[in-house]
């Protein structure tokens, strides 16, 4: 995906973070969000392999070996940090500790169905911390393309594959769109500066209900 | 009474067939020095407990690229190629084990539990062929503890009791594995004297603890 989307989903994950909360963010386009947080909210970020407090990358040539996210990635600690194994780092996270988690998916559907863990037959990286992530969290966010590499909808009426949860996402953001799932199916609340509603639609598998005001993002 | 032994001594310990329950997150606080020696050995027909198959030169990933892994439990595998073509070809067994609830499954062994229940993984694959409880009209999966023969972990200094303390993200799943071995053998930075470590310092006590291995590498360049 072309950076100026990334940076666009990132910048609309960052809105849903409130001053104090504790945050999960998923590998990949999700991280991209911590180049936007508003300034006046502090959020802590966790990650899985046994960390609170997850700072900016390091300087090249100051990277501790022994300090990395769930991606592998080098991080550095901020003031208030701690460390913790991985059984307590799962509490925290299956124990309702976590406020927002977001994560990246292959399908997501109507019902608030999650699957990003494996293709069969073609690609199994396994679930890693996900399902956990997913079941605990209080609130479940969902970023990723709108559509896959050969442009058909991610967004469905129903996942094809192995779930990672059931009925637990609560906001879906694209490329295209921000998609609240609610107990009535979809609701198209937002659309990305240039689309039309109808473009959205049409480009959505699953139906989406069209509330008076759709608001640009 | 805790014993300092070779990691070539570590790795002799370890039969075909033996469970092992491995610390360490993408190979960060992974043993290496004691993955080598096994390396060097060459023992095959391993069970192995770990977070994630890590890369095929670093970490657990050694054992798999050598063949000496012929089953697994693991929540990741997106980082070794080498482990998924042994599984697409039958060569190595995978339970693929969400993460939290690997970590209570290995815990729970230590601990002297049976199980866990979990909500983790209701309503996907991970539920099937198991027994769904419901505790104040929640449903949970139950999930068995999981037994290891040996735990290899990795710390950063031991004194000579066997007390384990542990650097920055490190420290991850290896606590958890140093309660679950049969025998449990710790890979560290540094063994001081009885006493040089500060009692409210030691994450893991030496009572988990059977031998200690020097690590003969700064592959964390920065300790």
């Amino acid at each position: 995906m072309a950076q100026d989307k990334r940076a666009m989903i990132g910048a609309r994950i960052a809105k849903e973070l409130k001053d104090g909360d504790f945050v999960n963010l998923g590998i990949g386009l999700p991280t991209e969000a911590v180049n936007f947080i508003p300034a006046g909210v502090h959020v802590v970020f966790q990650s899985e392999n046994g960390m609170l407090g997850v700072g900016p990358s390091p300087e090249t040539g100051t990277e501790d070996q022994d300090m990395i996210n769930a991606g592998g990635g080098f991080i550095t600690a901020l003031a208030g940090a701690s460390f913790f194994d991985s059984a307590t780092s799962f509490a925290i996270i299956r124990g309702g500790h976590i406020d927002i988690t977001v994560l990246g998916a292959l399908q997501v559907d109507a019902q608030g169905n999650l699957a990003n863990w494996m293709i069969p037959g073609k690609m199994v990286p396994g679930m890693g911390g996900a399902m956990d992530l997913v079941t605990g969290a209080k609130k479940v966010i969902v970023a990723m393309e709108h559509c896959d590499k050969n442009g058909n909808s991610k967004v469905l009426k129903e996942c094809s594959l192995p779930l990672t949860a059931k009925g637990k996402v609560s906001v879906i953001i694209t490329d295209m769109a921000v998609i609240e799932v609610s107990r009535q199916g979809l609701v198209l609340k937002e659309i990305a500066e240039g689309l039309t509603i109808d473009e959205v639609v049409k480009a959505t598998a699953a139906e989406l209900n069209i509330p008076e005001v759709v608001k640009y993002f | 009474m805790v014993k300092i032994i070779s990691a070539a001594a570590a790795a002799a310990m370890i039969k075909p067939k033996a469970r092992i329950a491995i610390g360490g997150f993408l190979a960060v606080g992974a043993p290496e020095t004691i993955i080598d020696a096994m390396v060097e050995l060459g023992v095959q027909d391993l069970h192995m407990i770990v977070i994630a198959s890590d890369w095929e030169n670093r970490g657990v990933g050694k054992l798999v690229v050598n063949h000496m892994i012929s089953s697994a439990q693991v929540s990741h595998l997106g980082t070794n190629k080498a482990i998924q073509a042994q599984m697409n070809a039958g060569e190595i067994a995978i339970e693929l084990v969400p993460q939290g609830t690997l970590m209570e499954r290995v815990r729970s062994f230590g601990a002297g539990l049976g199980g866990v229940l979990t909500p983790t993984g209701l309503g996907t694959v991970v539920q099937e062929g198991k027994q769904i409880i419901a505790i104040e009209g929640k449903d949970y999966i139950l999930e068995p503890a999981i037994a290891s023969d040996f735990a290899l972990i990795r710390a950063h200094k031991a004194d000579k009791m066997g007390n384990l303390t542990y650097r920055k993200t490190a420290r991850n799943s290896n606590p958890i594995m140093a309660m679950a071995g049969k025998i449990t053998i710790a890979e560290v930075d540094e063994i001081v004297e009885t006493g040089q470590l500060d009692p409210e310092d030691v994450i893991t006590p030496g009572v988990f603890v059977n031998y200690l291995v020097l690590s003969k590498e700064n592959n964390n360049g920065a300790r």
